[in-house]
């Protein structure tokens, strides 16, 4: 069968088609984006009516996707790390519900926060929730484990999350897909209609149930496929790799071939029994994970003996940011290698904002507005705008996660701080803003609000934004009076203009919002091309 | 055969077609793949870089080792320094000596070319006049490409036959216009190696 060349994000998504999608849910988020955009633009999925339309929020999207399994048939939520923590509430409890049709949530993690506010480790929510994980090695391991995980979760009717990593989700290698494509199930309501009922009486029971399948859990990762002991005579060490960074211990033998005895872990809860056996036949054990030492701290306390491991804890590897072939060299003792220094001259070259973009417009007008009161009065949030923080504009004052802006200069307000602005996006305000906008026009909090409308999800690549045509509508509806509502043009010929607006608004002691709007620069360059392209 | 190879550049320059034209080859002649990419937020116009291994028997990392690669190969002069801890002792690196200067603080180009210069093995070449005088002054990523087919150990004939595939929707002109480019590039680094 003829290998197809897949990102690892591309051969999840592949592999869900393959395994009988019906829907798949998501909001855009580095690295996990392009396993949705996939979905989107496969022909296979138009014709299938599979969904595929972005979701207005992680959390959004994880009780759609629990609500298609519900009604039976198979389905898919991806988010990046952070966006796990949106959808913390339905996760966790949906492992109490349980599953009907088979439900895959799909998280990827950002080791060295290549694109991320931090580095979290969502095997550790997995953990939490008692659900079983799966974490790929590579990308075909990715494509069999979403088939896997399907079956897993229509077996004990519980959802799987499956872990990816940046270097796995970005990275292009060889797939071979199963033969035959599998049917969408059928509807099919749950055998129990009180099941997803979490009422005390009912959630214990289902509770009870969760724990008692959670030994059976075990029980299957002792004998998964994708957890393999192979032995080696040299006892003195044993290595525990988890995912991805099995990759990088075979990168250190040439011949393939690693003399200790090597457990290989791709599917939790830990195969205890696995662990057990490389404990007693070795005289010390080395953990290599990418991400937090989820692995490690779990064996130095359930092991309860006093065998050395090794790993991130001891410094035996860095305890943070991503694996790499080099760190796993070193810490297997081996000769590290290294090319020619960085010459003193390479500077570095920060991402930017755009040439042309409608954000610098907006920055350079506020910062005006604010020139004369005292700096860090602008909360901000996630976005290409967050980039405002950087030199020449140095605009912002903070970025902590989706919808923060609006509620922290609310919070700052309150404690005295007034004016206080907030500068969020038009995707990222439909994503976690609004609830914030309307505890601000309950409270008459004396804030600005700047949603920068481009019109597009910018940043992870212009995906549709929920919001679209809406977001004038919506502060009027929450509350916000329509005469402090402006909608304003960022361009530099109105300067002059936005900057008087803004102070109007500044002055007033209630909640106004700005709303500079032009299309993202990016966007129309694209929406050119394309309609090039189909003439 | 192995090739480990770090694609280098900024934003937008094209460093994903090349990888796509020596990853189409390779796999054409039934080699193994791995390819890591940057996507996300440090594509606006921020350095970005692509690990790019490709070899007869089955590749474990997706990352090149510190040390080990065969060879940069940079649209942009900056960008080829960047990534020097990565090379190995015997490796080549090709690059593009156009600046893309969009940060304030560019270095010296003099001090740049200085510093190429010290590598032991490089090929370096003004990619975007070269690619003008082809006839395609978009084409200056498939110059530098041109310039490292020397170095890719299989057929240049294979790399023209991946081009062919590659722009095969983008018609005739424009594929022979790449191969003008790739042609450039080539002889000026069988020329100068």
């Amino acid at each position: 069968m003829q290998k197809l060349l897949l990102l690892g994000d591309e051969a999840i998504a592949q592999a869900a088609l393959d395994a009988g999608l019906s829907g798949i849910y998501a909001y855009p988020g580095t690295p996990s984006t392009e396993i949705t955009e996939f979905v989107q633009n496969s022909k296979f999925a138009h014709e299938n009516h599979i969904h595929s339309k972005w979701s207005t929020n992680e959390k959004t999207a994880m009780e759609s996707a629990l609500g298609m399994s519900y009604a039976g048939k198979r389905a898919m939520v991806c988010m990046k790390h952070v966006g796990l923590n949106v959808a913390a509430d339905p996760f966790i409890n949906s492992a109490i519900t349980g599953a009907n049709g088979g439900l895959i949530v799909v998280a990827a993690d950002d080791p060295s926060m290549h694109s991320s506010q931090n580095e979290q480790d969502s095997r550790f929510f997995g953990k939490f929730a008692l659900v079983p994980i799966l974490e790929p090695s590579d990308q075909q391991e990715a494509y069999d484990m979403v088939h896997y995980g399907y079956e897993f979760s229509e077996k004990y009717k519980v959802p799987v999350l499956m872990r990816i990593t940046t270097r796995l989700a970005h990275s292009r290698s060889g797939v071979i897909r199963k033969p035959e494509v599998r049917k969408q199930n059928e509807l099919k309501m749950p055998s129990d209609l009180r099941q997803f009922v979490l009422l005390p009486n009912i959630a214990r029971k289902r509770y009870k149930n969760l724990l008692k399948d959670h030994s059976a859990f075990i029980v299957e990762s002792e004998s998964s496929p994708f957890n393999k002991y192979t032995d080696g005579p040299d006892k003195s060490m044993g290595i525990i790799v988890c995912g991805i960074a099995n990759n990088y211990l075979f990168e250190n033998f040439a011949d393939r071939v690693v003399p200790n005895p090597v457990l290989k872990i791709g599917q939790y809860p830990m195969p205890r029994a696995l662990v057990e056996r490389m404990a007693d036949a070795c005289d010390e054990i080395l953990v290599i994970e990418d991400g937090y030492p989820v692995v490690e701290e779990l064996i130095k306390g359930y092991l309860g003996r006093g065998l050395k491991v090794k790993g991130r804890l001891d410094g035996t590897l860095p305890r943070d940011g991503e694996l790499n072939p080099n760190l796993v060299a070193v810490a297997l003792g081996k000769q590290d290698t290294y090319g020619l220094p960085v010459p003193d001259l390479v500077v570095g070259r920060p991402p930017s904002l755009c040439s042309g973009c409608p954000h610098i417009d907006s920055y350079y007008a506020l910062s005006e507005t604010l020139s004369q009161l005292s700096n860090g009065r602008v909360f901000s949030d996630i976005g290409c705008y967050t980039l405002g923080a950087l030199k020449p504009y140095e605009a912002i004052n903070s970025c902590v996660d989706m919808g923060a802006s609006i509620t922290m200069a609310k919070g700052a307000a309150d404690a005295g701080l007034v004016p206080a602005v907030a500068v969020i996006g038009d995707s990222t305000f439909t994503h976690s803003g609004m609830t914030g906008l309307l505890d601000a026009i309950n409270d008459k909090s004396p804030i600005t609000i700047m949603i920068l409308d481009n019109g597009t999800t910018a940043m992870t690549g212009g995906q549709d934004s929920p919001g679209f045509g809406k977001i004038e509508e919506i502060c009027k509806g929450l509350g916000v009076e329509e005469s402090h509502i402006r909608i304003l043009k960022p361009l530099k010929k109105y300067h002059e203009e936005n900057v008087a607006i803004m102070k109007e608004e500044l002055a007033y002691q209630g909640v106004s919002v700005i709303i500079p709007r032009r299309e993202c620069i990016v966007a129309i360059d694209k929406r050119m091309r394309d309609k090039f392209k189909n003439k | 055969m192995k090739k480990d190879i770090i694609l280098a550049g900024v934003g937008g320059q094209g460093i994903i077609s090349i990888a796509s034209i020596i990853g189409y080859a390779a796999l054409e002649q039934g080699m193994f793949l791995k390819q890591s990419e940057v996507h996300g937020m440090s594509q606006r116009g921020g350095d970005v870089m692509s690990n790019l291994r490709i070899s007869h028997n089955e590749i474990a990392s997706d990352l090149i080792p510190f040390g080990q690669a065969d060879m940069i190969i940079s649209i942009e002069p900056l960008e080829s320094l960047r990534y020097l801890p990565y090379l190995s002792g015997h490796g080549w690196v090709i690059t593009n000596t156009r600046p893309f200067n969009n940060i304030p603080n560019y270095p010296d180009m003099n001090e740049i070319m200085n510093e190429i210069g010290k590598v032991p093995h490089h090929i370096a070449l003004d990619a975007d006049a070269t690619a003008k005088e082809t006839g395609s002054v978009k084409a200056a990523n498939i110059v530098i490409l041109g310039a490292a087919t020397p170095f890719l150990g299989m057929d240049y004939g294979k790399i023209e036959d991946a081009i062919r595939f590659i722009f095969r929707k983008k018609g005739d002109k424009i594929i022979e216009l790449n191969l003008n480019a790739l042609k450039a590039g080539s002889d000026f680094a069988n020329k100068h190696m």
